[in-house]
């Protein structure tokens, strides 16, 4: 009696999940594969005429994009950024949950500091970038009057000279973003340790420093493989930033992938086919990185409980047969 | 006794480098939107002289000045701050309404799909709408659905991180003793969770609505693709064309258009900072 009212209720499962699962077709679904499709096509132009798949050479654009130097240089200037903003932001974000965290001194003003190197996260990455821009700027800027003034330099510095210089100001400007954002998530996962576990160190003699390597860092490596994939998700699309601040300067050194596809496509030529398979490339990299996400977060007691289920339901058969 | 006090000493020290690079960071934090603001007010003859100074004659006057070199250009505020808003409202709604529905036939239901469903969710999580951007913006010419704002409100409906962490909160929160005595009182399933379970969720729907709004609100990539026409132009694009040859060397009216592009957000952030920085955390993984 009982089971067969679970199983009536179990349709509004389906329905209330209708709108969800048609919104995702249409603006989801339906946007990649398209994507995909025309990534084998020759879509070019605003009026294009005559587009079709390319049957004879199927993976025309996808060559074309993997040979293209520009893309090359978008996709390394990607990787590169994000290893100079991602490297320093987990470092000093592991610090400052060190210090945040110590259970013998407390840091006062705790809850003041956090929000403060929270805030830059939430204000618009285009504004930042333009604000950058003119922070930096040359030769007036106010690093640059800091600087002049404080005798470092002559006639100040030109940030936007040299690609080397663009990608560090991007890279800069992320952590700046960023590093808030990563020290508020460790810290929770930090709360989140069993108490008990300190307490067990405590009595065991361990310094703070053998506490933090040994016991606190071990504990919070799931977050940490959470903020790295989803930095280098977030990474690979750098966009605001480098396209308000470095398009156009120091030799294309702050070029990024999001910046290429874009141009590809809205540029004076509107090349949709390559912009779409440099756009279905960067989807595969992202899935793979996704696949990592889902193995990390997937839930692994639930997955306990059922292999046990299936156990015992194997068992209870397996009594049966006898 | 001695190995105390040296100890005392060490932390002591370590305590003022602790405070000294917090102090550090905290002004690096606030320190470029000083600038910005105190620049807003100052004439760029002013800022050209010293762009550290926070010194002006006249800053109302400056103010006025400033402002009136966007009249005529294509820097327009305030239809962008209302097109962000509608776009950001609109998506923040639908998104949080629609993800607790969806979690809540993900948590209260057993159906057969719905493992396979929930797995698909946590799947697309991460994929960033800009790589199927090529494919939006064909499908959306060709129905001539570019220019419109809807387009950037209806794709909230699918919010798949947020239905993830709606889960986890109705996982950690409900009861379904609660649902079960509003259907023994004679409750329909959708009335159930319109009264009962959606009133029930409003401290994670407080924190996802902070951060679906400020999503919104800073997105330029896809709207910028979509969007063509000046009078929907949403504010991240209006901040885009400061960028532009026109305003180069008028200063003044750069950090005056930066500033009022920030003003809101920081209004929000004074206002509601302990919220957000709470839920921060409670957007990551559970450990």
């Amino acid at each position: 009696m009982r089971n067969k009212k679970l199983v009536s209720y179990g349709k509004f499962g389906y329905i209330f999940s209708i709108p969800f699962i048609l919104a995702f077709l249409v603006f989801s679904l339906y946007p990649i594969v398209y994507t995909l499709v025309i990534g084998f096509t020759n879509l070019e132009g605003l009026n294009p005429k005559d587009v079709h798949i390319l049957w004879d050479n199927p993976f025309k654009n996808f060559a074309w994009v993997l040979k293209s130097k520009l893309f090359k240089k978008s996709f390394t200037n990607t990787v590169v950024i994000w290893i100079m903003n991602f490297i320093p932001q987990m470092g000093l974000a592991l610090l400052l949950t060190a210090w945040f965290t110590d259970r013998r001194s407390k840091v006062k003003g705790q809850g003041l500091f956090k929000i403060l190197f929270y805030m830059p996260n939430i204000i618009t990455a285009a504004t930042v970038a333009i604000l950058f821009g003119q922070i930096f700027g040359f030769p007036s800027g106010p690093v640059n009057a800091t600087l002049i003034k404080l005798g470092l330099s002559k006639e100040g510095f030109d940030f936007q000279l040299k690609p080397m210089r663009i990608k560090a100001v991007v890279a800069f400007i992320q952590f700046w973003q960023w590093y808030g954002y990563t020290m508020v998530m460790l810290i929770s996962g930090v709360i989140g340790i069993n108490p008990e576990i300190f307490e067990a160190a405590d009595l065991d003699g361990a310094n703070r420093v053998q506490t933090f390597f040994l016991i606190t860092l071990p504990c919070i490596r799931t977050i940490m493989l959470y903020v790295l994939v989803t930095s280098l998700i977030g990474g690979l699309n750098m966009f605001d930033i480098p396209s308000l601040y470095a398009m156009n300067h120091g030799d294309n050194g702050g070029y990024t992938l999001n910046c290429f596809i874009k141009d590809q496509a809205f540029g004076p030529d509107n090349f949709y086919d390559t912009a779409a398979a440099a756009s279905v490339l960067m989807f595969l990299v992202i899935v793979a990185l996704s696949l990592v996400l889902f193995f990390i977060m997937r839930d692994k007691d639930e997955a306990k409980l059922k292999k046990l289920k299936k156990q015992q339901l194997k068992m209870a058969r397996s009594r049966k047969a006898y | 006794m001695a190995k105390t006090q040296s100890l005392h000493k060490e932390s002591i020290g370590l305590k003022i480098i602790i405070y000294v690079v917090c102090v550090i960071l905290a002004i690096a934090s606030v320190l470029p939107f000083i600038i910005m603001f105190s620049n807003s007010m100052r004439s760029t003859f002013e800022i050209q002289q010293s762009s550290i100074s926070f010194f002006t004659k006249d800053p109302i006057g400056n103010l006025a000045k400033n402002w009136k070199v966007f009249n005529g250009k294509s820097f327009d505020p305030a239809t962008g701050f209302i097109n962000s808003l509608i776009v950001s409202t609109g998506t923040t709604i639908l998104a949080v309404y629609f993800s607790c529905l969806t979690a809540y036939a993900l948590y209260a239901y057993e159906w057969k799909l719905r493992d396979a469903f929930f797995g698909l969710i946590v799947g697309i999580m991460m994929i960033p709408g800009t790589v199927t951007a090529i494919g939006f913006y064909q499908a959306a010419y060709k129905v001539g659905m570019t220019n419109k704002l809807s387009m950037l409100i209806l794709p909230a409906i699918a919010s798949p991180n947020m239905v993830f962490f709606m889960r986890q909160y109705l996982q950690a929160s409900l009861s379904m003793e609660i649902v079960d005595s509003a259907r023994i009182d004679g409750a329909g399933e959708f009335m159930t969770f319109n009264r009962i379970v959606f009133p029930l969720m409003k401290p994670a729907i407080a924190t996802q609505c902070i951060f679906t709004f400020v999503g919104s609100w800073n997105n330029l990539f896809v709207p910028q693709i979509l969007l063509t026409k000046k009078e929907k132009f949403t504010l991240p694009i209006e901040v885009s064309l400061l960028n532009s040859d026109i305003y180069q060397t008028e200063y003044g009216s750069i950090y005056l258009g930066l500033s009022l592009t920030v003003i809101p957000l920081i209004v929000i952030y004074i206002l509601l900072s302990r919220y957000i920085v709470e839920g921060v955390a409670l957007g990551g993984v559970k450990s």
